[in-house]
């Protein structure tokens, strides 16, 4: 399975707690012990074993657009730029 | 202006999703787990799928998205109570050459601008408009408004509304694909990815008929407000498919061969 990463903007974030419910991996959670400028828990990524896909179904369904996907470049098209 | 982020991919990662270059990098005042920002960022993204950022002008209602011409980085001004289809259409005549854009809520487009709207639609305004129907008044605290569902209890009906005082909600999408002007007419939700990738889609074909000077173009979204509802944001999303989607069917209401055709 492709491999992938988010970054959340925490900050903007309000804690709404939306993109846990929808992460098909489960590795979002809502962090108690963090509280961002605006007073709200943050959502974070908590993701030690790499099983993010970078299916972007999170920034799908984030209303306040804190979060950036990445997805691995596949093997085959990293040799091509690279050539 | 250009959008700020300059988020740098992690090595051997492309990036697969960033904040549309249509939406200012500012945070905004809506609620936690409000659809309206589900709603900018669509539009956003469709802004920006279709290049046409430096053409488009959003007409802002009153109510919560009150401020959106403040988060959109496209040129924009805010209506009167109800208005924005009657400004929307002065500026569209003016420059025919502008993607014309109303932003309104239930409250707004439902109750106090019913005239308006009507009347745009009727004479097939090239306009666009996005509807958030999320069946209560969000700004002023929750009160009753002309979509909110029959038991559903708010401010102003503490006992659930009733029928026999307040009649039945009104299904704005039905009412406007009868008028002969209307040229795209659809209903989506904003309660999963799934409906909200669909939504997007929908959004772009408006926004397409209208380039196309088809005629006047609308977008339903069933939204969720998690505070006046006094649900967490989740659940709100759940009520929406449970409670909205049954009395408002989604689907396409209005679509002409032109459309099709796009």
């Amino acid at each position: 399975m492709a491999k992938g990463t988010i970054i959340i903007d925490q900050d903007c974030c309000k804690g709404c707690g939306l993109c846990p419910t929808v992460c098909p991996q489960h590795v979002i959670t809502m962090e108690e012990n963090l509280l961002n400028e605006k007073g709200y828990h943050p959502a974070v990524l908590v993701d030690p074993d790499g099983q993010c896909t970078g299916c972007a179904v999170c920034a799908v369904i984030c209303p306040d657009v804190c979060i950036t996907v990445f997805r691995e470049v596949p093997a085959q098209r990293r040799s091509k730029t690279a050539a | 202006m250009e959008s700020t982020t300059s988020i740098i991919p992690p090595e051997g990662m492309q990036l697969v999703y960033e904040r549309p270059k249509a939406l200012v990098d500012v945070h905004t005042h809506y609620c936690p787990g409000c659809t309206h920002g589900v709603a900018h960022r669509l539009l956003a993204e469709a802004i920006d799928e279709l290049g046409v950022r430096e053409k488009t002008i959003l007409v802002a209602p009153v109510g919560c998205s009150v401020f959106a011409y403040a988060y959109f980085n496209t040129d924009g001004c805010e209506a009167a109570h109800g208005r924005a289809p009657a400004m929307a259409t002065g500026i569209k005549r003016i420059d025919p050459s502008r993607v014309v854009v109303t932003y309104q809520g239930d409250g707004d487009l439902a109750a106090i601008g019913t005239a308006e709207i009507i009347h745009a639609a009727a004479r097939g305004e090239c306009i666009t408009t996005l509807f958030i129907n999320n069946a209560i008044y969000g700004m002023t605290g929750g009160q009753m408004a002309p979509t909110t569902l029959l038991g559903q209890k708010t401010k102003s009906s503490p006992m659930g509304r009733d029928a026999k005082i307040a009649g039945l909600p009104i299904r704005m999408s039905e009412v406007l694909a009868t008028l002969p002007g209307s040229a795209y007419i659809v209903r989506r939700s904003l309660h999963d990815v799934n409906n909200i990738r669909k939504a997007k889609k929908a959004i772009v074909t408006a926004l397409k008929a209208q380039i196309n000077g088809l005629g006047f173009s609308m977008v339903e979204l069933l939204s969720s407000c998690p505070t006046n509802w006094g649900i967490p944001a989740d659940k709100a999303l759940e009520w929406v498919e449970e409670n909205m989607v049954p009395y408002y069917p989604l689907g396409d209401y209005k679509v002409i061969e032109a459309v099709k055709s796009l």
